[in-house]
């Protein structure tokens, strides 16, 4: 496989989502909407808990907390978004009847995922310093580590979902929005993880998310880095990916065993 | 004679359902074959599995001396598919439709060939419009755009002329035959439109059922079925089930 002809067939591909997202100025808004609504309410019941139980907000740790979650969601929903916009169209098998590779495909849904998801989170990130005197920057560079696993959690959610869908159609849809949240209550956002039943907690141990919450209440709350979670997340996401990409690719494999490329769609 | 598409014995099993069955045909380059059948004849199933969209239950399709099974990678590049039945981006212009499947194709001077592809296609007023807002027939010529972007030497084309007007329908086949002649390109392509049919092909290959029931020139054909059109072949054959 020539380097050079990949890469201009992922960056035609990412030319494809930028020119929809162009297309569409409620789009780009939509994208930077939601996560600074989310920081705008959050900052809010900090606001309101910092007087009455100041453990719970030490730190801006909650509004730090409902944004680096939210880099999941979003990285989750950019990628498998754009997915989506191939079966409504009915693009995919104009896709796959160029010389476009499924892993290239992978890698330009990834990347608009990447550039919305920053997008999205940097004007809230940014917001929640002049609104609520929280800066996630504060973090330093392990806020990078923490962001970088939350978005490869999200991708892999999302390797898995679009296997689901390029198998299973549009009927599947629902997924996109619903399996995030599956790990949220086990990903320890807002509590640590003592907090939750002990058979949740032996679940919660093997989810990467857990990790870079239990992190980031180590490094806002005790001033500690901990780089043992930090690198336990690194290594559940491993996991997770190669997970999700084996999901993908055999569901890809499945689609053009039973016909599904062309016909997708509505 | 310059044989670049083989198929041996190509067959399509979904589930107990025979789609192909042991399809062997070649097709010479610098050719335009129809291939014809009525509904369920496994026409679609063929043209998937030619464009490596769909994998074989058995057989071999050997494409430009390649292993299109094995190497389908090597050679997409060199072929091309339009059909009305799969859409390109409603919200994306013309213009940027075309300059997304020539960067995926490797093209060089994309606007250069942007522009050329719009004049050949009376597109150029179109350019800057989103595919939405087309007519069926103005759609039809950009898919038809988007299968030229390339220069293909292999073309696969799924009702080509469908939803066009007769006058766009002559230029698309002059133009089609035009390409034929001056780049050597081997086009295959499904239709129902038996007139078309005739004026248009080199050879016809005719399914039923799965299989390949005939195969010949229109001419060769009507004359083995002693009739005056293809529409008559096309009958006798669908309802008898051909000669072989």
């Amino acid at each position: 496989m020539n380097i050079g002809s990949s890469f201009g067939r992922i960056t035609a591909l990412i030319l494809r989502y930028l020119y929809l997202l162009r297309s569409s100025w409620p789009r780009i808004i939509e994208i930077a909407y939601w996560p600074t609504m989310q920081m705008v309410i959050w900052g809010f019941v900090s606001q309101h808990f910092s007087s009455s139980s100041p453990e719970l907000t030490a730190g801006g740790i909650l509004i730090s907390v409902v944004l680096v979650w939210d880099c999941l969601f979003r990285s989750h929903i950019s990628y498998t978004l754009s997915f989506l916009e191939e079966l409504w169209s009915r693009n995919l098998g104009n896709l796959f009847v160029s010389p476009l590779r499924p892993n290239e495909l992978i890698a330009a849904l990834a990347s608009i995922s990447m550039m919305r998801t920053l997008i999205g989170m940097l004007p809230a990130a940014l917001l929640a310093i002049p609104f609520f005197n929280v800066s996630v920057f504060d973090m330093g560079l392990p806020l990078l580590g923490f962001f970088l696993n939350l978005v490869l959690t999200g991708w892999a959610i999302s390797q898995f979902v679009t296997g689901i869908l390029i198998r299973y159609g549009l009927g599947a849809e629902s997924l996109t929005w619903v399996l995030p949240f599956l790990i949220a209550p086990f990903s320890c956002i807002y509590y640590p993880l003592s907090t939750l039943p002990q058979w949740m907690q032996s679940v919660a141990v093997f989810v990467p998310t857990t990790y870079v919450f239990e992190g980031m209440r180590a490094l806002l709350i005790d001033g500690i880095f901990r780089a043992d979670l930090m690198l336990q997340a690194v290594a559940l996401n491993f996991a997770f990916l190669t997970f999700g990409l084996f999901a993908f690719f055999i569901s890809f494999q499945a689609a053009r065993r039973h016909g599904l490329l062309l016909q997708s769609g509505e | 004679m310059n044989i670049i598409l083989q198929t041996e014995n190509l067959t399509k099993l979904f589930s107990t359902v025979l789609a192909v069955d042991s399809l062997s045909f070649g097709l010479e380059q610098g050719t335009i074959t129809a291939l014809l059948g009525g509904n369920g004849a496994g026409k679609t199933t063929t043209l998937s599995m030619l464009l490596g969209l769909l994998e074989p239950s058995s057989g071999s399709i050997n494409l430009f001396g390649q292993d299109f099974i094995k190497n389908r990678y090597s050679v997409l590049g060199r072929m091309n598919f339009s059909s009305p039945y799969v859409d390109l981006p409603q919200r994306l212009t013309v213009r940027e439709n075309l300059t997304v499947y020539a960067k995926l194709y490797g093209v060089k001077n994309v606007r250069e060939r942007i522009a050329l592809v719009g004049e050949e296609f009376r597109l150029s007023e179109l350019l800057d419009r989103r595919v939405r807002k087309l007519s069926s027939g103005q759609k039809t010529r950009v898919s038809l755009a988007k299968a030229m972007i390339n220069r293909p030497d292999f073309l696969l084309l799924d009702e080509p002329t469908a939803s066009l007007d007769p006058d766009t329908t002559a230029w698309i086949r002059d133009f089609l035959m035009k390409y034929r002649d001056e780049q050597g390109a081997t086009i295959l392509f499904a239709s129902h439109d038996m007139r078309e049919v005739e004026l248009l092909c080199d050879e016809v290959l005719l399914m039923r059922r799965g299989k390949l029931v005939e195969k010949g020139s229109p001419e060769e054909l009507l004359r083995k079925h002693d009739r005056d059109n293809l529409e008559q072949v096309f009958l006798d054959v669908s309802r008898d089930g051909g000669s072989s």
